[in-house]
Formats: C-alpha cells, sequence, structure tokens
C-alpha cells in the first residue's frame, strides 16, 4: 500500500475537501475549459493578470480527488508569479508526473508540487494531475478549451 | 446468504475458473479479481488454443484461393458462421454478417439502412441508456437525412417507460434502436414486447445484444428482431470478432456499407454488380482467426450449462447489491426490477476514479467513468460511476473483497 499512500497523501486529500481558490473570476483576463473526455473530468480556469504577473487565479468544475487537489494547489503555487514562471512549473510538473524529471535528484522549483510524484506509479492518472496545468496554458495562450485527449 | 455459498447446485466455479488462465494471475501483488466483464470478458484456454492452431497451422486468405490452406480456411470461418446461427437461432446463416464489433454493427444498419430507407422528417427511437455507439451512428444519418431522433425516456429506477415509447411509435418511424441490456445500468429491457409493438406500425428494430449474449440465452426469431448486433471479445472469444444479424428481408434490400474485394458479383468501369448476403456486408478480408475464435467461444458455452450460469451469475449479482446496499455512503445506480450483471455505484464525496485506483491496488479490477453513456450519467445528475461487472467465473468471495475494498475507499477518504 506505500505506492497508494503516496498517491493519496494527507495534502491532496485536504485540498480535494477543502480546494483553495475554488470559485469564478468575474472579471478574469484569461479563462480557459479543460477536459478529460475518457472520466469527465471538466473544470475551468480563471486568471486575472497585472501586466505580466498572475495577479489571481482560481478554478471550478468536477474531478477526481487528484485533479482537484492538484488545481487547487496549483492556484495556490503561481499566485503572485510572472506568466513566465507559471510556464516554467507547467513544463516541470509535466515532466515530473511523466517521467521526465526525478524530483529527488535533479534540480527544480517545484516546492509543495513535488506532492505529485507519486503519479507516475499510477500512469491512468496522469491526466487528472496534468488537467488543470494543460487548461492554465491554455489560458495564458488565449485558447478557450483543451482536452486531455 | 452466507458468504462463499452458492444455491446454484450445479455449477461448480472453482471448475470453471481453471478454464480462464489469467484468473489465475496476480495484479498489484494481490490475486487479481476481474470485475470488468462488461467491458470485455476474459477468454477460456479452449478460445486461445483455437485461434493458436489456426494461426499456427491453418492460416490463409478466405474464399478465392484454389489451395488446400485457403478450402481449409474458408471451412473453418464458415463454420464458425454455423455456430453463430445456431447460437442466436438465425433461421439462416446468410443472415448472420461478421463484423469488427457492435459499434461497426450499428454504424452497418445506420448508414446503409438509414440512406435508403429513412428520409426528411422521419423518426428514429432511441433510448435513454444506449450507449453512445446506439447513438450517435443515428445522429449522423438523422443529420445527413434531416430525420429526427426521439428518446425513449427512463424512470429513476433506470428502466425504461414503455407506455410513453408505445405514444412516440407512429407512420413517421423509421427505425427503434434499442439495448437488450443496459451496459452502465443492467437493465434487461423488455424487447421483445417493444419489438411487437413496433412491428404494429411496421418500424424495424435493432437491438444492441453487446451485454445480452454473454449472459443468457437468445433467441432472435423468439424475439423476431429486425437486427441484432454483439461483440466476441464480451463473449469470452477474441476482439475483432462480432455478428450482425438482420432479417434477410432488411439485408437484401440494404446497399453495401464498405465495398472492396470479396463482395462484388463482377465488376467493370461502367458498373459494379453485389454479392448476395453475407458477402455484400464482407467487404475486405476479414478477421479471421477472430471469427474462428468467436466459434470456439460458442462451442464453450454451448458445453457449460449457459443456464445454471445465469442462474448463478444472477445470485452473485444480487448478493454483490446486498454487500454494496449495507454500505450507508454507497449509492446503487440502476435498480431496475430485471437486472443482468452490471452493478454501477458511486459513493459520496468520492469520485468514482479514485474508487477505481484504489482498488485496483488491491488488485480489484472494475471500470470508472461514463461508460460511453453521458446521457445516463446526465439523468442521474453525476459526471461518473463505478461499475462492477460480473461473469460466471466471478465467485462470491471476490464479492467480499470488492465490498471491503470499498469499505477502504471511505476510510482512506474519510
Amino acid at each position: 500500500m506505500s505506492e497508494l499512500s503516496d498517491l493519496y497523501q494527507e495534502v491532496i486529500l485536504e485540498h480535494n475537501k477543502n480546494p483553495r481558490n475554488f470559485r469564478s473570476i468575474d472579471d478574469a483576463d484569461k479563462t480557459a475549459l479543460g477536459n478529460n473526455p475518457l472520466c469527465g473530468d471538466a473544470l475551468e480556469v480563471y486568471v486575472k493578470m497585472d501586466g505580466d504577473t498572475i495577479a489571481d487565479v482560481a478554478f471550478k468544475g468536477s474531478g477526481c480527488a487528484i485533479s482537484k487537489a492538484s488545481a487547487s494547489i496549483m492556484t495556490q503555487v503561481i499566485k503572485g508569479r510572472s506568466k513566465d514562471d507559471a510556464e516554467s512549473l507547467f513544463d516541470q510538473f509535466h515532466k515530473m508526473v511523466t517521467g521526465g524529471l526525478d524530483v529527488e535528484t535533479e534540480e527544480n522549483d517545484l516546492g509543495k508540487l513535488k506532492i505529485f510524484a507519486g503519479v507516475i506509479e499510477f500512469p491512468a492518472r496522469v491526466k487528472c494531475a496534468s488537467l488543470s496545468w494543460h487548461t492554465l496554458h491554455a489560458a495564458l495562450h488565449g485558447e478557450e478549451a483543451i482536452s486531455t485527449e | 446468504m452466507q458468504s462463499g455459498t452458492s444455491k446454484v447446485s450445479n455449477w461448480d466455479v472453482d471448475k470453471i475458473r481453471k478454464d480462464f488462465p489469467v484468473l489465475s494471475r496476480e495484479v498489484n501483488g494481490k490475486p487479481l479479481v476481474y470485475l470488468d466483464n462488461g467491458a470485455s470478458s476474459q477468454v477460456p484456454q479452449s478460445v486461445i488454443d483455437r485461434t493458436s492452431k489456426y494461426l499456427a497451422e491453418e492460416h490463409s486468405n478466405i474464399h478465392r484461393g484454389v489451395h488446400y490452406l485457403s478450402q481449409h480456411a474458408t471451412t473453418a470461418y464458415e463454420a464458425a458462421r454455423e455456430k453463430v446461427k445456431r447460437f442466436i437461432n438465425a433461421p439462416d446463416v446468410k443472415e448472420c454478417i461478421f463484423i469488427r464489433g457492435t459499434t461497426e454493427g450499428v454504424n452497418l444498419i445506420a448508414f446503409s439502412y438509414g440512406r435508403k430507407f429513412i428520409g426528411e422528417g422521419d423518426e428514429i427511437l432511441v433510448s435513454q441508456m444506449e450507449h453512445h455507439s446506439n447513438i450517435i451512428p443515428w445522429q449522423m444519418i438523422a443529420e445527413e437525412k434531416g430525420a429526427v431522433i426521439r428518446i425513449i425516456p427512463m424512470n429513476e429506477r433506470g428502466e425504461l417507460i414503455i407506455d410513453e415509447y408505445e405514444a412516440m411509435l407512429n407512420e413517421r418511424t423509421k427505425m427503434v434502436a434499442v439495448t437488450h441490456v443496459s451496459n452502465s445500468l443492467g437493465t434487461v429491457n423488455p424487447v421483445k414486447q417493444m419489438i411487437e409493438t413496433a412491428h404494429k406500425f411496421g418500424v424495424p428494430v435493432c437491438v444492441d445484444a453487446a451485454q445480452s449474449v454473454p449472459h443468457f440465452p437468445v433467441d432472435v426469431q423468439d424475439l423476431d428482431c429486425d437486427f441484432f448486433i454483439f461483440s466476441g471479445h464480451k463473449m469470452f472469444g477474441p476482439t475483432g470478432s462480432g455478428v450482425m444479424y438482420g432479417k434477410r428481408k432488411w439485408l437484401d434490400a440494404m446497399p453495401p456499407y464498405q465495398t472492396g474485394g470479396g463482395m462484388i458479383r463482377t465488376v467493370s468501369f461502367e458498373k459494379t454488380t453485389f454479392a448476395p448476403i453475407p458477402d455484400k456486408f464482407e467487404a475486405g478480408t476479414p478477421a479471421i482467426a477472430a471469427g474462428i475464435g468467436l466459434g470456439a467461444a460458442i462451442d464453450y458455452i454451448n458445453a457449460i450449462d449457459f443456464e445454471a450460469a445465469a442462474a448463478y451469475e444472477h445470485e452473485l449479482l444480487e448478493y454483490a447489491t446486498e454487500r454494496l446496499s449495507d454500505i450507508p455512503e454507497v449509492r446503487i445506480i440502476g435498480t431496475a426490477a430485471e437486472k443482468a450483471s452490471v452493478l454501477s455505484f458511486t459513493i459520496e464525496g468520492i469520485h468514482p476514479h479514485d474508487i477505481g485506483t484504489i482498488l485496483d491496488q488491491q488488485g480489484i479490477a472494475i471500470r470508472a467513468g461514463h461508460h460511453c453513456a453521458q446521457p445516463v450519467m446526465k439523468f442521474f445528475d453525476i459526471p461518473a460511476t463505478a461499475r462492477a461487472s460480473f461473469a460466471f467465473y466471478n465467485t462470491r468471495e471476490e464479492v467480499d473483497k470488492l465490498a471491503d475494498a470499498v469499505q477502504k475507499v471511505i476510510e482512506v477518504f474519510a
């Protein structure tokens, strides 16, 4: 059960229960809709910019514990960061959950996002963990909707 | 009922399990508990052996060689078709068309029948509980022809509302497409009665039998259905095999769905004439090994006591329903009076994917998702369900493991 507890850590379960920034932003500059058509997970990401800085970010939608906790922690981490920082984190996060980055041995800026490193043992759940990041990426690039298919 | 005992006296599940090699393996360090039979069933050794023997000793293309192997392969493939005919009690073996699976069968009927017989303003009835593969082909042909899709409604238990269905039939209705057993809810629909009513209006009925043929004996003449489609891989055969039965009066009148080799009588650049059924609907080299494997799967079903298997499976479903219903957080989705094999459920506050992952770590394979039945999910206002689906090789001990694992899921998320 060690792998399972790697996936469902307390922090993830807690964010699933009480997701942060779980709301819409009425005057958002950028929004995108993310869909995982295989499982029906759907979430909307809202971004409010201040120049090049992500002044506010929030999300709404439905999904599994992994996708919800990932979105919640993502919003905490990128708030107040620059667009480039967010993109760099997206890149590192994606590498971490798909096996391209070993967070224990390789340098990275992931910080508390490292909690999702265990997802790599669960290939069927990689899309759950990365849905919010793909959606954020789409929002920052002015795309309105993405699908993980 | 006591755990571990079955009332079906003439069903020796331990003996049956030995026929399926995969059932003795471990997954994630635990004995495999395979409860995803609705997605695809496991394959007995006899089917593996028959398919291997064909590939090792008998393979050649069919229907065209003058040489020994080609004739031998043709004979084996056509023998499988004969087995299909007897299995579903089709009047004529030529009415049994080999296809890749149920999805291809519905597409074939929708486009071939639809292009010939469906026109502007006509109506196609599909039920609320259909799999996407029995919805989308009809939507496509309806769009092409300017026809209308109408939905046969269901109640909160997941049963079709037959009075409303009967009131929907009229002179504009050109097809009723309905599933025999719902893949997401397990409901067994009263298709025989529905067919009888449709025929009063001269309307043909297309039955999606993907989830019924693995679970109880069927008889297309007794049902009097116009089309009857199923997949080999859900009835202990190989993927890539399947059957579309159609009444000759329709098949003769319908144009080919795909064209090419094997389905012609004569070809010139001015005019091509088509072969009679079944060849007319079997363009190109078919999945020969899969078709022969399907024949072997039918042999397997014929060799066991299929009535006893159905009774045992029903008992298993009732036991599982009882065990999961005892857990207060669990909600069973689909509580029809007549059900087969499928137990869909949700747990309050826990997404089915999380249920699926935690069960998988216990070696328990279930399906989590919308089961290609999004209108059903919308009806029950849920994003997805967890679905355990049973076969006659599952055991009461496995049901106990499922219930215990569901308890564990609730503990993890407590």
